[in-house]
């Protein structure tokens, strides 16, 4: 909402510096986005004296002047406008000037004469209305003054973020009366005084030829309406489009500009309907029923629903209701008999019809955040008023007032201790009483302590007490009030177990060298393709957003695995193509419509590129799955969670993984997640190149296994021995095996104390089928110092079994 | 005796010129220079000799001790295997070997900064889901269908009834229909706008806190944000309280700080007003209050929500919020 001072001026006494009123109007709640000078374009214009003219040798109708703009030289200047004559003082418009409609001045030639500036009209520089030649500055003024300050104009517009509950600062008398509540002293708005001139012999009343007829009044409760004959369709005045310009509003043609200046005056949309062009007279409010199509007035055609309000005559639709009027009504050139139309809408009916249609019109802002329900028929009037002097018309005697809902003024008790207590603040119940009085409220003091607030029309946000504590609080002055500090018991709480324990991945992750990513909630609709998902994957049961951003995010992530690819792409486009890194963060299953989706919350990783780069101490080696285990197991290991078992993935629940290269993890029956090497298709989906390995587990599962107790033991007080087996086994045997194999012995044998493979071998001299596999059992007591006689036939039992279990061999 | 010298050199020069690998050469050093060597045992035995002939001795020892040091270093420069760690330490200049990094997401630790300031102060967390029903994200918090105030966010739907939740503001709700009062939580996490530009991006971090309780003040409210401020940005950092609309709290407050870039001289970030706008509050609507059935006569509150990406920005000068979810490694790693 745009605010010109000068307007405001009309209605208030204001001496203010236009910073310090930006100040105190924000600080009262209505925030000033940005402060203008209107007339900071005259700054670049300047008083001029035309010192000799001459006629143009190429053009009839043009002079060439040579003129005195304060410079050192006279410069020359081509002139078209008829008045132009010797010694005339005139604005002119220097090389380099932008004039108002974006109109930047050259040097140049006319028809072949040198012209180095123009020498400007009233309506070029938007003084006034006249054309016809240039400005007769008619003063005695100094050449080369700058314009605005010759002519001592000068305006400032205060550009306001209003919040949607002040629809009563939707207009300058709503501003007005804002200011007027933080000069010194209060002021109340001066209303605009104006008279209804005596309606002329011969013309009747309205009654006589207009008929309003209010079929919905749940939806327009109030109906006014006046009549004008014989209007003069003409330009405004220049005051009224002068008025208008400077909130931003274009001039149209006087009748429209008057209902957009009464609008912006008192807040009260209004239309104007061409009378002749409303049929048998009539006006009927109604929704839209059978009606299906409406062309409003910026001839767009519209759909209509049946429950839009729309503003019938006798036989057809002529407006959206509070919305736009419609093109087959509108007040045009040969219009001489004008309709006026002052309403008050529903407001949440107003508002669909806007959405629906996708029309926001001035009209209906207004009326979707509520107009003053009782302000309809002084805004018809001062209307009606403006016709009658504007537009030469006469009108036709009294006016409509259709008013079968009429409204219930609002009176809420206050009680000031509750109020004190709210703020936080100590007022006295006559000093709230005084605040309250300054923006237009009725107040009754019942009690030491109690008000009886009478709540203006026009303030649709105040319905309760606690609203009228906001009142005195913002008028008060928010940094006027004491700042306190509430009591808090000394009785902490434990942090929440799912935050610590995320807290807590991230710790380890970081550890292990992993950064954190975010990525958004959504990823590309295609995305459960391009990973390969199997039809009746869980992963398929997205959520689909309606009204997506794009393409590329138009549904919920059901993994975090797309999310990982994408960020490993953007990465390697900027040349970062060793990676490591990982993701906390929800996935979402669709559930039944209407529903929530299942929130499943996952920690997921990536790692690609080099275990280590080229450098003076080692050479470039790639990551493999092996690097993500040893993470994965790390990661386990630091959460102190134990028997997990790693085991082949053999069915197709994950296909972006490549066949054979990837792992389920399982704590007894409960899959914790996977983790393998991303398929070649896959990653070629995903625009990428190179081997990537990812981890995917779900964050419930992982922290259901947390160790509840950590309990220390007590180190070792014997020294352990050590002896290694070796085996020949046929190449499809598993290690994972043959350790669960002796972990099951060593379950019965206390002097196991750890085994673990310390070389794999494939190839010459070994058969193709065969590899070579290495373990080192350590032993130890915790009685005694261990000698080799005391494990030696543990350690040959322990070969024995694993050699008949797997069929192996020893080594020659 | 002098001569004694001479000859220990020409029979050490000799040697150590034949000399043909490390070892070798190791072994003549020990023998001439080591602490048994022979020009040590030579030292020691100067006292033996004529007083007058003691300081020459001396002299050319501690001379030829020099030369062959310097010898011997020279033959082990000619030998292929040359070992110079043996003789000149390490270079210490050398990058050492690499050590990965891993860094956590700046919005993660920011988040937490803001979470720990407020765990100082007795708040709890509460998280609540990501996505919401229409009735927690808008109804509950006194937004009705068709309320102008649904215009302030750009929402994200799934369904007619289900949305992305705009604002952490649904865990206020949530958390109170569970808990009566004194509540004192903050709630951190993901909110979503249908909106993406150079200043937004469609999902973003908030934190919402909500204290309640019977005699809870707008002066409290300022008491509580002035010290989270005081704490993020430093103590004397001066703040506003301006007056704003949310329609779940009544009076709504936005929280200017004073910009931290200019001290308030007004520069590009503040856009000239010398102040930021870093949160949104107020005192909980009685409507709110009333929807999760705690009695108004009795209780009062105040909620705040804090942009996070907002403060990141501000503490670490990032100047485009899009950087937060590129996850670029060169921006993460700064962090």
């Amino acid at each position: 909402m745009k605010v010109s001072l000068s307007w405001l001026k009309e209605y208030i006494h204001v001496d203010l510096e236009p910073s310090v009123m930006a100040k105190k109007l924000t600080m009262a709640g209505l925030e000033v986005d940005a402060v203008e000078e209107r007339y900071d374009y005259l700054n670049n214009i300047v008083v001029a004296k035309v010192n000799e003219v001459k006629k143009h040798p190429n053009a009839d109708k043009l002079s060439v002047c040579m003129v005195d703009a304060g410079g050192d030289e006279l410069i020359q200047i081509v002139c078209g406008a008829p008045n132009v004559r010797e010694g005339m003082v005139v604005p002119c418009a220097l090389p380099g000037t932008v004039l108002p409609g974006d109109f930047k001045i050259k040097k140049g030639k006319l028809r072949g004469e040198v012209s180095a500036g123009m020498l400007c009209s009233a309506s070029e520089l938007k003084l006034n209305t006249d054309s016809a030649g240039i400005m007769d500055l008619e003063g005695d003024f100094v050449a080369g003054t700058p314009l605005d300050e010759a002519l001592n104009v000068s305006d400032t517009v205060f550009e306001i973020d209003l919040t949607p509950n002040r629809p009563d600062c939707l207009s300058i008398i709503g501003v007005a009366r804002e200011v007027g509540a933080f000069t010194e002293p209060k002021q109340t708005v001066r209303f605009p005084d104006f008279m209804l001139p005596e309606s002329k012999i011969g013309y009747e009343s309205i009654h006589d030829y207009a008929k309003v007829q209010i079929i919905d009044p749940d939806l327009c409760p109030r109906y006014s309406a006046g009549l004008l004959f014989d209007v003069t369709i003409e330009p405004s005045p220049f005051w009224l489009q002068e008025r208008l310009e400077s909130i931003g509003l274009t001039p149209i043609n006087n009748v429209v500009d008057i209902t957009n200046f009464v609008m912006m005056e008192m807040g009260q949309p209004l239309h104007a309907f061409d009378f002749d062009e409303v049929a048998k007279g009539k006006i009927i409010i109604r929704r839209a029923g059978s009606d299906t199509n409406f062309t409003t007035l910026d001839s767009k055609d519209h759909k209509l629903e049946s429950d839009m309000l729309m503003i019938c005559d006798g036989k057809r639709p002529v407006a959206l209701a509070g919305v736009m009027g419609g093109e087959n009504s509108e007040i045009s050139n040969s219009t001489t008999r004008v309709l006026v139309e002052s309403a008050y809408f529903n407001p949440i009916s107003i508002r669909k019809t806007a959405k629906k249609t996708g029309i926001a019109s001035d009209a209906s802002h207004r009326f979707e955040r509520g107009v003053d329900p009782d302000g309809t028929v002084k805004a018809l009037n001062r209307a009606v008023s403006l016709m009658a002097q504007i537009c030469d018309a006469t009108i036709a005697k009294d006016i409509i007032d259709e008013h079968p809902n009429k409204p219930v003024p609002l009176e809420l008790d206050l009680n000031t201790n509750a109020l004190n207590t709210r703020l936080g603040t100590n007022l006295s119940t006559d000093a709230i009483g005084e605040i309250l009085t300054s923006v237009e409220f009725k107040v009754e003091k019942t009690d030491d302590i109690l008000l009886k607030v009478g709540v203006p029309f026009f303030r649709v946000d105040v319905i309760r007490p606690e609203d009228l504590s906001e009142e005195v609080a913002r008028l008060w002055g928010y940094n006027n009030i004491q700042t306190s500090y509430p009591l808090v018991p000394a009785k902490g709480k434990l942090l929440d177990e799912k935050i610590s324990f995320r807290e807590k991945i991230r710790q380890i992750m970081t550890g292990f060298s992993f950064s954190e990513v975010i990525n958004y909630n959504f990823i590309n609709e295609n995305s459960c393709d391009r990973l390969n998902l199997l039809d009746n994957d869980k992963r398929r049961y997205v959520e689909t957003i309606l009204n997506p951003i794009s393409d590329q995010m138009s549904v919920l992530r059901s993994s975090l695995i797309p999310g990982l690819l994408e960020t490993m792409k953007r990465n390697i486009s900027q040349q970062s193509d060793t990676l490591k890194f990982f993701e906390i963060g929800k996935i979402f299953f669709a559930t039944q419509k209407g529903s929530l989706p299942e929130e499943k919350e996952m920690i997921a990783g990536l790692i690609t590129g080099n275990r280590s780069d080229s450098s003076w101490c080692s050479k470039k080696t790639k990551v493999d799955f092996f690097d993500l285990k040893g993470a994965v197991e790390g990661f386990f290991e630091a959460l102190m969670i134990e028997n997990i078992v790693f085991g082949k993935i053999e069915d197709e629940s994950c296909l972006y993984y490549k066949d054979g290269y990837a792992a389920y993890v399982k704590s007894g029956d409960t899959l914790m997640g996977t983790l393998g090497k991303i398929e070649e298709k896959v990653l070629k989906n995903y625009g990428l190149k190179q081997d990537a390995f990812i981890f995917d587990f779900s964050f419930n599962a992982i922290q259901d296994l947390l160790p509840k107790v950590v309990t220390a033991e007590s180190l070792p007080k014997f020294p352990s021995i050590s002896r290694d087996i070796t085996i020949i086994v046929d190449r499809t045997v598993t290690v994972g095996a043959i350790l669960k194999q002796i972990e099951l012995i060593s379950k019965k044998e206390v002097l196991i104390e750890n085994v673990f493979l310390f070389d794999v071998f494939e190839g010459q001299p070994l058969s193709e089928d065969k590899k070579s596999l290495s373990f080192r059992v350590v032993y130890r007591s915790t009685s005694k110092t261990l000698k080799e006689k005391n494990i030696k036939k543990l350690h040959v039992n322990i070969s024995k079994i694993i050699l008949d279990q797997f069929n192996a061999d020893l080594p020659e | 005796m002098q001569n004694s010298i001479i000859d220990i050199e020409k029979e050490a020069f000799e040697s150590i010129g034949q000399a043909t690998d490390s070892e070798q050469l190791e072994q003549l050093s020990i023998k001439y220079l080591g602490r048994k060597g022979v020009l040590t045992k030579f030292l020691r035995n100067i006292s033996s000799l004529p007083e007058d002939e003691r300081p020459s001795a001396g002299k050319n020892a501690n001379i030829l001790k020099g030369k062959l040091e310097k010898e011997v270093k020279a033959a082990f420069l000619k030998l292929d295997t040359f070992d110079d760690k043996k003789f000149f330490g390490i270079d210490v200049t050398l990058p050492g070997r690499p050590i990965l990094r891993g860094s956590l997401h700046p919005i993660t630790q920011v988040a937490k900064e803001i979470s720990d300031i407020f765990l100082r102060l007795g708040f709890d967390i509460a998280e609540s889901p990501e996505v919401e029903t229409d009735y927690y994200n808008f109804e509950a918090l006194n937004i009705p269908k068709y309320h102008p105030a649904r215009d302030m966010q750009d929402t994200f739907y799934v369904s007619e009834n289900i949305v992305l939740r705009t604002h952490t503001s649904p865990s206020q709700p949530r958390v109170m229909e569970k808990t009566k009062p004194p509540v004192r939580i903050i709630s951190p996490g993901k909110v979503f706008r249908c909106d993406s530009d150079i200043t937004h991006t469609p999902m973003f971090y908030q934190i919402e806190g909500l204290m309640v309780d019977e005699n809870i003040s707008f002066g409290d409210l300022k008491g509580i944000l002035t010290t989270f401020v005081h704490q993020f940005f430093d103590k004397d950092t001066s703040l506003r309280f301006r007056p704003s609309f949310f329609p779940f709290t009544e009076p709504s407050a936005e929280v200017d700080i004073r910009c931290v870039m200019c001290k308030g001289k007004g520069c590009r970030i503040c856009s000239k007003t010398g102040w930021l706008e870093v949160l949104g509050s107020g005192m909980v609507h009685p409507a709110v209050f009333e929807n999760v059935g705690y009695d108004t006569d009795k209780y009062t509150g105040f909620a705040f929500g804090i942009g996070i990406e907002r403060m990141a920005m501000l503490k670490y000068g990032i100047d485009d919020i899009r950087k937060f979810y590129e996850n670029d490694m060169r921006f993460l790693g700064q962090f």
